[in-house]
């Protein structure tokens, strides 16, 4: 699975973050969701949609 | 799609605030969201706009742009606002986050967004554990009963807000009694100005000293800050400061006083988060949705016409998109009235979603795992020191909580 995300979207809740730790974080500047890898290992390909379902903008597309 | 497209009003509701149990919301809302999921409502000051109380609702809603957080006139579903035009007029112009829509808020809450971040406010960890021990340990050596709220619930986030925001704590009682006056439905005008104007002044005072003596703080952060070439005016760091200022501590209190005496209630929970801490962070979700302190919901501003729930709001109309019934509905919580530290879906609303989804969840999360983590471990066998239907609720508060809570403990 693949995940990507938009920035312009993202107000920075860091639901994300909280829900799949190994591929979301904020920038520190501004909390804004980068990623740490695109391509999700399948262990976490629950997580990320868990975290795409919670994103609060939208800001979460998964492949 | 287009089921049920209907643009005949059917009667319209007002909205339901009594409660019968005082940790559930109104029960009427169960029959409204089964038989009118989108309602006609009528609002005190005469306006008939929209009542949704479906959890799809509410999410969709909430997430939509067109429904805007940007309102023209200050049009509560519980009360006739006492305040004028000519009253409104000196603060018409306050942006803060939440009355704004995107682009302004983007711009205004990305300056916030860096602050708090999850690594941030895991980061301050451990001083919330040291600030909610002192006030544990004073309560443990201090007269029994005791009122929770005035040893641990309020102090603990106010002093957390204070230390992050770089407002004085020694200023307390002020902001405090201010913020209670701006949260309750039944302050007079008068009682409205004065503490309006007094938390400005208060405020305009900060960002001033902040300007000359800029300490390591999120206010004398935002008073230097260039935001892309357009800095914070006097007046938006005003309203930011007070919004975070009585956002930040007025919430987490309620949560804290309110979720004790859901779980001493019934003292089984209680005992088993003593007995199982791991349960902590599941247990505040919980608790969080089972709660919802934001009890008479959200209101938003339709700039468009929009279709929601099977019908369409015409633009100009305002819309209640109510977060407790959202958060017991059996369609989406499976057996909604029972608190279940057990639940694997936590996709409550209680902090709002959409771009205004609440900035300080994660610095709420922290505070409150950390305060049940040290209240259930030092005091396993806390009670309540008075019958539970004694305990005096917050009624009136666009925040819910308990006004007092009197628990004891043996040593
Ligand atoms: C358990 C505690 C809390 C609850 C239940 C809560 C609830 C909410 C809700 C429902 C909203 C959405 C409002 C809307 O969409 O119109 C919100 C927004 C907000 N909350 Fe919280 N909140 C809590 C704690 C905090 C704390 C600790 C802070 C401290 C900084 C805070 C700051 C804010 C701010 C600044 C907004 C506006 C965000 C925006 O409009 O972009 N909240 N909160
Ligand atoms: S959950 Fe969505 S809005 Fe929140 S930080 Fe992640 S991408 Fe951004």
């Amino acid at each position: 699975m693949r995940v990507t995300v938009d920035q312009d979207v993202c107000c920075g809740s860091g639901m994300c973050v909280l829900t799949a730790p190994d591929i979301f974080t904020q920038r520190d500047t501004d909390g804004i969701v980068e990623l740490r890898t695109d391509t999700v290992p399948p262990s976490h390909e629950d997580q990320v949609r868990e975290a795409a379902l919670l994103c609060p903008s939208g800001a979460i597309t998964t492949h | 799609m287009t089921e049920a497209i209907s643009t005949t009003p059917h009667t319209a509701l007002t909205l339901p605030t009594r409660r019968h149990d005082p940790l559930d919301p109104p029960p009427e809302f169960d029959r409204i969201r089964q038989e009118q999921p989108a309602t006609r409502l009528a609002f005190p000051d005469g306006h008939l706009g929209w009542l949704f109380t479906r959890y799809e609702d509410v999410r969709a809603g909430l997430a939509d742009t067109r429904l805007s957080s940007h309102l023209p006139r200050r049009t509560s579903p519980v009360r006739i606002t006492p305040l004028t035009e000519e009253d409104i007029e000196p603060f018409a112009n306050d942006r803060s986050l939440i009355n704004t829509d995107p682009p302004d808020h983007t711009r205004l809450r990305r300056l916030l967004t860096g602050q708090f971040t999850v690594r941030r406010m895991r980061a301050l960890q451990p001083r919330i554990d040291q600030i909610v021990s002192d006030h544990i340990d004073a309560m443990a050596r201090g007269p029994r009963p005791v009122d929770l709220v005035t040893v641990l619930a309020l102090p603990v986030p106010s002093l957390v807000i204070c230390e992050l925001l770089g407002v004085p704590y020694t200023d307390r009682a002020d902001f405090q009694r201010h913020s209670a006056t701006l949260l309750d439905v039944t302050s007079t005008r008068e009682e409205i100005l004065t503490a309006i104007r007094s938390i400005r002044e208060y405020m305009g005072e900060l960002v001033r000293s902040k300007r000359e003596h800029p300490t390591d703080d999120i206010l004398t952060g935002l008073v230097h800050a260039d935001a892309g070439g357009q800095p914070l005016t006097h007046d938006e760091l005003v309203a930011i400061g007070v919004l975070l200022l009585i956002a930040g501590h007025e919430t987490t209190a309620n949560m804290i006083a309110l979720g004790t005496l859901t779980l001493l209630r019934d003292r089984t929970r209680w005992e088993q988060l003593s007995a199982e801490p791991q349960l902590i962070p599941r247990a505040v979700e919980e608790l969080l949705r089972y709660l919802s302190i934001v009890q008479f919901g959200l209101v938003r501003y339709a700039k468009e016409r929009v279709e929601l729930g099977g019908v369409v709001i015409q633009p100009g109309e305002y819309v209640v998109l109510h977060l407790p019934a959202a958060n017991r509905d059996p369609d989406k919580f499976p057996d909604p009235h029972t608190l279940d530290f057990h639940r694997t879906n936590t996709h409550h609303l209680a902090f709002g979603h959409g771009v205004h989804q609440c900035l300080g969840q994660q610095l709420a999360r922290v505070e409150l795992t950390a305060t049940f983590t040290r209240l259930t471990s030092r005091f396993p066998n806390l009670r309540l020191a008075t019958p539970p239907d004694h305990v005096p609720m917050r009624d009136t508060m666009v925040v819910y909580g308990v006004r007092e809570l009197l628990v004891d403990w043996d040593d």
